[in-house]
């Protein structure tokens, strides 16, 4: 156990090839998503992820606001990613940050390659994703929430976006890290899956690795997306499917 | 699902709502393949490379030449001659904007109402938030729609409320020729119009409006459940309060102004200055 400047690194890969959290490299933390979980939005879903609890609602197609935003012949996708203040270990300062407006960009991005946009020319599709609380991957959370909101939302799209980090830990290369991991690994590659084709429509990355070692880690990523596509489908088979329980049970009066 | 349809009966649907015309309905979910069966894709569907992949939530439907997936969730999505509830949101010299619940605001043209009206004068007849009755009469490739309020029960709403579901469940609301909404407005005798945008206006006495929106939200829960209609007219005789006036003992033929069976007179709202009452209310 060595320390860098004054944090304590914590051994993040046993002599068992087991992780911090008794987890093997290639597998998934829990993930729980529940789709419609909001009333006044077209779209929602609710997704926890290990510690990560990430709320997302989709409005629209509907009109722009600011008008110049406007295109012609397609609708626009917006997103805000937004993280509370009481998400993090110390209070995260509220509002838009750098982080947080790249975040959004990148992900209104995946969507609009996916999204049927030609379908609804002058509108917007308004993506919100709110974490509500963090530990690493809350951008792959966010992402699986807002596709099954979309989905929620009966918006036209090339598929589901299942979406999941891979980053190398203890020089070995791990799926879906968890905080520490995320902290003191050396390095994060988050990315994100169209199944249909096979098409990465997000891939970020931070820290180094070598090109053997990214290569392992996109198949790694893509398998564990399609593992995420298959949670995804549930959720939204288990809230549609006509012998379901009712989902909304409680309705504002 | 599908106990109370015949499979193989076709056509009574309305196009892009669920409709027991399939047999058995399947539901997919976007980016899923569709055993095409050499039908052409239809809405909701696209094509890669020879395979046939549904692009929305929703329920395929196989009507030779073409598959396609009715949306089980989602906005309005307007068809020609639809009878909608819209709600003013902007006014201008010439038209007023209607919220439609669809993806863009429908222009209202001065013409396409039963008013002469001036240029500038629009003010004086519908404002902001007042609520009407129109017709979807054009779609452009623009994603503009033409509304219009000339027409049998078309023209604005005065008074009542307004309940909003989702617009994938208006088929239950009306139910099979119109079995669901004459069961609600035999038992509660409000006075019902409903939109093909699931927006539902609704008037009659407070309690009755109340009885309404407790139906109406239970079809927007459950509406993919079969028996709803047998369920409701129990939910409404049990619930019917005593002295109310409009028991079910009045309501056999009178209270039915909602016709749905039929496309064309399938809407009552009355149009302004038109007050009709219902013959029982003026008994």
């Amino acid at each position: 156990m060595g320390s860098v400047g004054a944090a304590e690194v914590p051994v993040l890969l046993g002599p068992d090839g087991r992780r911090i959290d008794g987890r093997a490299l290639d597998e998934l933390r829990p993930i729980k998503i529940t789709a419609g979980s909001l009333h006044q939005a077209d779209g929602s879903a609710y997704v926890e992820w290990g510690m990560n609890k990430v709320m997302a609602a989709v409005y629209g197609p509907r009109e722009v606001h600011p008008r110049h935003l406007q295109e012609n012949n397609k609708a626009i996708v917006q997103c805000k990613y937004n993280m509370a203040a009481f998400a993090v270990d110390e209070r995260k300062r509220p509002g838009l940050d750098r982080r947080s407006q790249e975040i959004s960009k990148v992900i209104a991005e995946a969507f609009e390659s996916v999204i049927f946009v030609e379908e609804f020319p002058r509108t917007s599709i308004d993506v919100y994703i709110e974490v509500l609380q963090a530990n690493a991957g809350t951008r792959c959370a966010g992402i699986v929430a807002a596709s099954v909101a979309l989905a929620d939302a009966g918006i036209p799209m090339v598929d589901l976006l299942p979406a999941v980090a891979v980053g190398k830990v203890g020089g070995a290369i791990a799926l879906d890290l968890r905080k520490e991991e995320d902290n003191f690994g050396e390095a994060d590659l988050p990315m994100a899956l169209v199944p249909q084709s096979g098409r990465l429509v997000l891939i970020q990355m931070e820290g180094h690795m070598t090109r053997e070692e990214l290569s392992r880690s996109l198949d790694l990523g893509v398998a564990g997306c399609r593992k995420i596509y298959g949670i995804m489908k549930d959720a939204l088979r288990s809230r549609y499917s006509p012998d379901a329980p009712a989902p909304r049970a409680e309705v504002p009066a | 699902m599908g106990n109370g349809h015949r499979p193989g009966h076709r056509g009574r649907g309305r196009e892009g709502s669920p409709s027991p015309s399939d047999g058995e309905r399947v539901l997919v979910l976007p980016g899923e393949e569709i055993p095409a069966q050499g039908l052409k894709p239809g809405p909701g569907t696209y094509r890669v490379n020879g395979k046939t992949y549904a692009s929305l939530l929703g329920l395929v439907s196989r009507r030779p030449p073409v598959v396609r997936v009715l949306p089980l969730s989602g906005r309005y999505i307007p068809k020609p001659n639809d009878v909608v509830v819209g709600t003013v949101t902007d006014v201008q010299g010439t038209f007023w904007l209607l919220d439609i619940g669809a993806p863009r605001w429908a222009p209202l043209h001065m013409t396409g109402t039963p008013w002469k009206i001036d240029f500038g004068e629009t003010e004086q007849y519908l404002r902001v938030a007042d609520s009407v009755v129109v017709a979807v009469e054009s779609l452009e490739a623009t994603g503009r729609i033409g509304v219009t309020m000339n027409g049998d029960g078309l023209g604005k709403l005065e008074g009542g409320t307004i309940i909003t579901i989702s617009p994938a469940k208006v088929p239950r609301v009306i139910g099979r020729g119109g079995s669901m909404i004459s069961t609600i407005t035999r038992h509660t005798g409000a006075k019902i119009v409903v939109g093909q945008n699931g927006r539902v206006w609704v008037n009659g006495t407070p309690e009755a409006m109340l009885r309404v929106r407790e139906c109406l939200l239970l079809i927007d829960e459950e509406g993919q459940r079969s028996g709803l209609t047998q369920r409701i007219d129990s939910y409404l005789a049990s619930t019917g309060t005593p002295g109310e006036g409009e028991g079910p003992s009045h309501g056999e033929d009178g209270h039915r102004t909602h016709r749905p069976a039929a496309d064309s007179d399938e809407f009552d709202g009355n149009p302004p200055g038109s007050e009709r009452r219902d013959p029982d209310e003026d008994a």
